[in-house]
């Protein structure tokens, strides 16, 4: 199999707005059946989105792949766990708190977080593991939530919180607990304002299944996945930087920054190459170069200018 | 036991040796076929390189376990040690192979690299250099060319289960139930060597007294 082919897709001609429609009607017909009882589980449903410019026009990592191949420690340490046991999740109602350095503290329920507009951004994600995957994301910039809550001029960080639900979540119960709950992750507030950074609801056209990080998780392209904290329940404006699950728990190996950087590697691996996941196969050369903040460099090193990016990795 | 192995004819027992080499092989290439057709998800190469990594490990418990099975439980399995050791050689030279060629096609820089700044990947390469030279001396010419020298020389299996088990630890982000339940299997297994002398001592003087007063019961 061919290794690395440069894109030549055109982004409007990755997902055929017929695949959507058709699978819409699937939906609807799944939905019958969960009225009907027949499963328990929560069920996607379509999402209306716009396109957008900052979509990359690489080849997608199949729905297959993106949706069972999950770091989600929630739900377990296998990669296949919180496909398998994110059953007992219950993604709706739901309402993200926003709060701390805020001129306008409030809830958004899941519906009102839906209807802000809604963009399909397809972007390349690098997990620190050194494996990649290009993700049809449907979201809106977190900016645009800030912007409704009106940070004060002291808010200088952003802080996340995951919910945490023993019963629905079995990662979270049990005798051994991986990490401290709830998940928290951080940004500087400049990096939360930027464009390229957003609140994603869905994934391939329609709402986020529960191994994903349902119903709204943060996606930040340019940084390893750890930062896309999932299942959010909780954004607090604050004046420090707030504490990030990974970096308090190993951080000699998980940065607080996390930017994809091809110069510093894990400890235990290098971070110089990457696995495409879905491509290459069994048998292909399928390592790529990783680039420096995943490929956004140009939109995003601005916000770097004058910092040590091998000591603040 | 003892009558178990008598009642097992001479060439059924050597058959059975090949069998275990048969069926010890099976997971590897069960994962290769799934790999090779396109049947393993996610990560493929990872995946194969777990199983293949997670198959070594099984077979040096299984070759630590062969005396203290003997000593606590009389199973005797010691027509079988050879072979579970070899298993576990030819399955970490098959993890290492597919590390090498898969993984990280044949990047000789890379490889390098890894082995010498990663210290769970140092550690796993100290391993296998001990295991090859186990499996080099696993043959009755090496037995007796080599003597008394023989037995101290094979005690590496011991450091070299520390070390797969050191290794699989270092290697994941989080050390989970997983891990610990092959951490503690091996350190049992470990500990079981000085215990072993003293254990065998009383075993020996309990079954002597038995003797000395076989009607009190
Ligand atoms: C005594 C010898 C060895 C044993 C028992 C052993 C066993 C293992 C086990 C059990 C794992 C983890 C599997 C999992 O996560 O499910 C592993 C991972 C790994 N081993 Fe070994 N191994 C040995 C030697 C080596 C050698 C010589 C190399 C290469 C030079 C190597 C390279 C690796 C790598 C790169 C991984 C991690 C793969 C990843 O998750 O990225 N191992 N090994």
């Amino acid at each position: 199999m061919p290794a690395y082919r440069p894109p030549s897709i055109p982004a409007g001609e990755i997902t055929p707005e017929s695949i959507f429609l058709n699978r819409r009607h699937f939906l609807a017909g799944a939905a019958g059946l969960l009225a009907l009882g027949v499963s328990s589980r929560s069920l996607a449903r379509p999402l209306q989105s716009t396109e957008s410019p900052f979509s990359t026009d690489e080849k997608l990592t199949p729905e297959s792949d993106v949706t069972a191949y999950n770091n989600f420690y929630e739900f377990g340490l296998g990669k296949g766990d919180p496909k398998a046991r994110s059953g007992k999740f219950k993604p709706t109602p739901w309402a993200v708190k926003v709060d701390g350095l805020v001129s306008k503290p409030r809830e958004f329920g899941l519906e009102e977080l839906l209807s802000f507009p809604l963009e399909e951004r397809i972007y390349r994600m690098r997990c620190v593991e050194a494996w990649s995957m290009v993700i049809p994301w449907t979201g809106f910039p977190l900016a645009a939530l800030l912007d409704t809550v009106e940070p004060l001029g002291s808010a200088r960080y952003v802080a996340f919180e995951t919910v945490v639900r023993p019963e629905e979540m079995p990662g979270q119960s049990g005798f051994f607990q991986p990490l401290d709950w709830p998940y928290v992750e951080g940004l500087r507030l400049d990096e939360a304002r930027h464009p390229l950074t957003i609140l994603a609801l869905g994934l391939y056209g329609k709402t986020l299944p529960n191994q994903n990080g349902a119903p709204v998780r943060l996606v930040v392209p340019w940084k390893y996945g750890f930062k896309g904290i999932k299942s959010i329940v909780r954004i607090t404006l604050t004046e420090k930087q707030p504490p990030a699950t990974w970096n308090i728990t190993a951080p000699n190996e998980y940065g607080f920054y996390a930017n994809v950087n091809p110069e510093v590697d894990h400890p235990r691996w290098s971070q110089a190459s990457e696995t495409r996941i879905g491509e290459g196969g069994f048998f292909g050369a399928n390592r790529r170069p990783t680039l420096p903040f995943n490929g956004y460099e140009q939109e995003v090193s601005g916000i770097y200018a004058g910092m040590d990016l091998k000591a603040n990795f | 036991m003892a009558q178990l192995q008598a009642a097992l004819p001479q060439g059924l027992r050597r058959a059975s040796v090949w069998a275990l080499y048969a069926v010890g092989l099976v997971p590897a290439a069960w994962g290769f076929w799934l790999g090779a057709t396109g049947r393993l998800p996610g990560n493929p190469v990872k995946e194969f390189e777990h199983l293949l990594g997670l198959w070594a490990l099984r077979f040096l418990i299984a070759t630590l376990a062969v005396t203290p099975l003997r000593d606590l439980f009389g199973i005797n399995a010691l027509r079988y040690r050879r072979a579970l050791g070899l298993l576990a050689f030819w399955y970490v030279l098959m993890h290492f192979t597919a590390y090498m060629v898969l993984d990280q096609y044949l990047n000789f820089a890379a490889i390098v690299e890894d082995i010498a700044r990663r210290p769970f990947i140092t550690i796993g390469m100290a391993g296998f250099a001990m295991l090859i030279l186990l499996a080099l001396t696993s043959n009755r010419w090496s037995i007796r060319k080599l003597g008394r020298r023989w037995g101290k020389l094979h005690q590496l299996v011991y450091v070299i289960a520390a070390a797969g088990a050191l290794h699989y630890a270092m290697s994941v982000k989080v050390v989970g139930p997983q891990q610990w339940f092959y951490i503690a299997c091996i350190a049992l297994l470990l500990a079981w060597r000085p215990l072993r002398p003293m254990f065998m001592r009383r075993k020996r003087a309990g079954a002597a007294g038995q003797h000395v007063t076989p009607d009190r019961f």
